[in-house]
């Protein structure tokens, strides 16, 4: 729980409502009712149908563990999970907890080991997940032990399914789930493979934070083109990004549950009537060290900022050139917790990883865009969870859903809520 | 430039009454830079450092997987400066009160005109509703150098945070 919320963490009973009373709005394209960000049950149904669904989900870098014996742990939706790399050099996905009496025993992030060894009885699985050992089966002096039928091989640990994509590690509970680059859709599929070419990745580090927010605020948030320039001043005021660049909200065309949110650095100027829009706008300020917004064009892209929004748990962060991937992990209905994963290529020179670290404080929890981006979903989690009003109004660019060449629209959020739906069934 | 922190236990190679003057000087300092920043003043913060410093903020698992990545990294006062305008006059946050508690302080080593130092510290933060918070605890990992009129300003500062999992955001300089 989120410290903070330790004096206003309570949230209306109006507001945490169960299934059965959790109707959608008559418009329901242009309203978002605030019970999908507070209520216990559709999140719990969420966990279910969405991250235990016929979905892929984001657990590592292939970087990360390079070597076998390598792991690391993570997580599926709100799940502990161990992504483990085995002595043939295939990923293993599985849950963290002991076949035997639960206990969650790898303790450590990430690191190297031959076997897994649950500190409590010494049960020991492979690097498959598979059990290997279990003290005193036999039982001493022939007395105790297990039962003579006791099956090892149906006392593994819980596996999941595993797929990766050019370095890149998924894991899925479904076995329905299509092949990864069908998942991510032709128009999101090219964009990932601009930021993951197949080139070795070089890790430079982690930020780790707890928003006390929705999860799904965090998709919302980068499939409102909107806010860009009217939350982040610094963008506006240091000429990153205006109304007017050459940008784009893109929406897979073939569910809608992911996006891609583009725009192009420009040089112009910009005109008087989007100054006066943009209450931010500050003409005279400059900046005494300009190296860390350079752009250096290394992708063959028109885009030179892009950010993917892969259902249902990842956010693949291309701001000119810091890199790095987001992990969403679900923490309740008001929370959720953000695992950063910074990166660059192993082609990398000094001066380039150095860029990618100056210009690394646009992003992450002290990041110039970053902690803006947290605020304001901490507000509007506030907001939703104790008032008495309980409807967002969503009509930017009305009636459109999906892909839209203005960032004055919210027709990318209503793709999402729609797709949604479906899936929960509501 | 080298990034590398060592969290094994390093022996003060300094004189006993050399290390205590240092210790009360750098006490001082650390006072001045906490105070700045608890009163939010930090278009005063790059004064404390440097033309050309160092300042990474960066969590203890990085230092320990030899990472280089800092929630906040600034080669050069310049730099600090774009940080501490950017806070002060464009960035969208709650209000707040920090309060930095920095204790331990221990000079190390001394090269000529350059000190290297530790200190311990937390960050403790209250906003508008809710209790006082523990939001960071960590080490400071420093190297002040002597100027001409006889003042230390920090060449390299790198706050190091044991928190596991920061709540929400770090908005000021620590």
């Amino acid at each position: 729980m989120y410290e903070n919320q330790t004096v206003i963490g309570q949230t209306l009973d109006t507001k945490d409502l169960p299934l059965s009373q959790c109707k959608w709005p008559e418009d329901v394209l242009h309203t978002i009712p605030d019970w999908v960000y507070t209520s216990t049950e559709v999140y719990n149904r969420e966990l279910e149908k969405i991250f235990q669904g016929d979905t892929w989900n984001y657990v590592a870098l292939e970087a990360e563990i390079p070597n076998p014996g390598d792991y690391k742990r993570s997580y599926v939706g709100a799940t502990p999970v161990i992504v483990s790399r085995a002595e043939d050099n295939t990923i293993h996905v599985f849950e963290n907890r002991c076949a035997h009496r639960g206990a969650e025993f790898c303790r450590k992030n990430q690191g190297n080991t031959n076997e897994f060894v649950c500190p409590y009885h010494q049960w020991s699985y492979d690097l498959k997940g598979n059990l290997q050992g279990v003290p005193f089966r036999r039982g001493v002096d022939r007395r105790g032990g297990m039962p003579k039928d006791f099956k090892p091989q149906d006392h593994g640990l819980k596996k999941l399914n595993v797929t990766t994509l050019n370095g890149v590690i998924f894991a899925s509970y479904s076995d329905k789930v299509e092949p990864i680059e069908e998942y991510l859709t032709p128009e999101i599929l090219e964009e990932f493979k601009v930021v993951f070419p197949g080139k070795p990745l070089k890790v430079l580090g982690y930020y780790r934070n707890e928003l006390p927010c929705n999860w799904k605020m965090y998709h919302e948030n980068l499939k409102d083109p909107y806010h860009a320039t009217l939350l982040h001043s610094f963008l506006v005021v240091f000429g990153l990004l205006v109304a007017g660049n050459k940008s784009a909200m893109l929406v897979d065309s073939v569910h809608g549950r992911h996006g891609i949110m583009a725009s192009a650095k420009s040089d112009d100027e910009i005109s008087e009537e989007n100054k006066r829009e943009m209450r931010s706008y500050h003409e005279d300020m400059r900046l005494q060290d300009e190296r860390f917004l350079e752009f250096i064009k290394e992708f063959d892209s028109p885009w030179s900022v892009t950010m993917q929004t892969i259902w249902p748990n990842l956010i693949v962060q291309r701001e000119m050139n810091t890199l790095g991937v987001r992990q969403i992990i679900p923490n309740g209905p008001n929370s959720l917790i953000m695992e950063w994963t910074m990166f660059g290529y192993e082609d990398d020179d000094d001066e380039m990883q150095r860029h990618r670290l100056r210009q690394g404080n646009l992003m992450g929890p002290s990041g110039f865009l970053g902690l803006e981006d947290n605020e304001a979903m901490k507000f509007v989690q506030e907001g939703v969870r104790r008032s008495t009003t309980d409807v967002n109004v969503i009509q930017l660019d009305a009636n459109k859903v999906g892909t839209s060449d203005t960032l004055i629209s919210e027709a990318a959020i209503r793709a999402m809520y729609q797709y949604y739906r479906q899936v929960m069934e509501l | 430039m080298s990034l590398e922190i060592s969290y094994d236990y390093q022996e003060s190679a300094l004189p006993i009454e050399q290390a205590l003057e240092l210790k009360r000087e750098i006490d001082l300092f650390n006072s001045n830079y906490c105070a700045a920043l608890d009163s939010a003043k930090v278009e005063l913060w790059p004064d404390f450092f440097t033309e050309d410093a160092i300042y990474r903020m960066t969590s203890r698992e990085n230092v320990d997987l030899g990472m280089p990545v800092g929630l906040v990294y600034a080669e050069g006062r310049p730099m600090m400066h774009d940080r501490a305008t950017a806070v002060a006059n464009t960035q969208m946050f709650a209000p707040r009160y920090m309060k930095h508690i920095v204790t331990n302080i221990r000079p190390i080593q001394k090269d000529g005109n350059q000190i290297s130092a530790t200190a311990n510290f937390i960050l403790l933060q209250t906003l508008v509703e809710g209790p006082s918070t523990l939001h960071l605890t960590g080490t400071y990992h420093d190297i002040f150098e002597r100027q001409e009129d006889g003042s230390l300003l920090l060449k390299e500062r790198q706050v190091v945070f044991d928190t596991s999992i920061i709540a929400n955001d770090v908005v000021y300089p620590v």
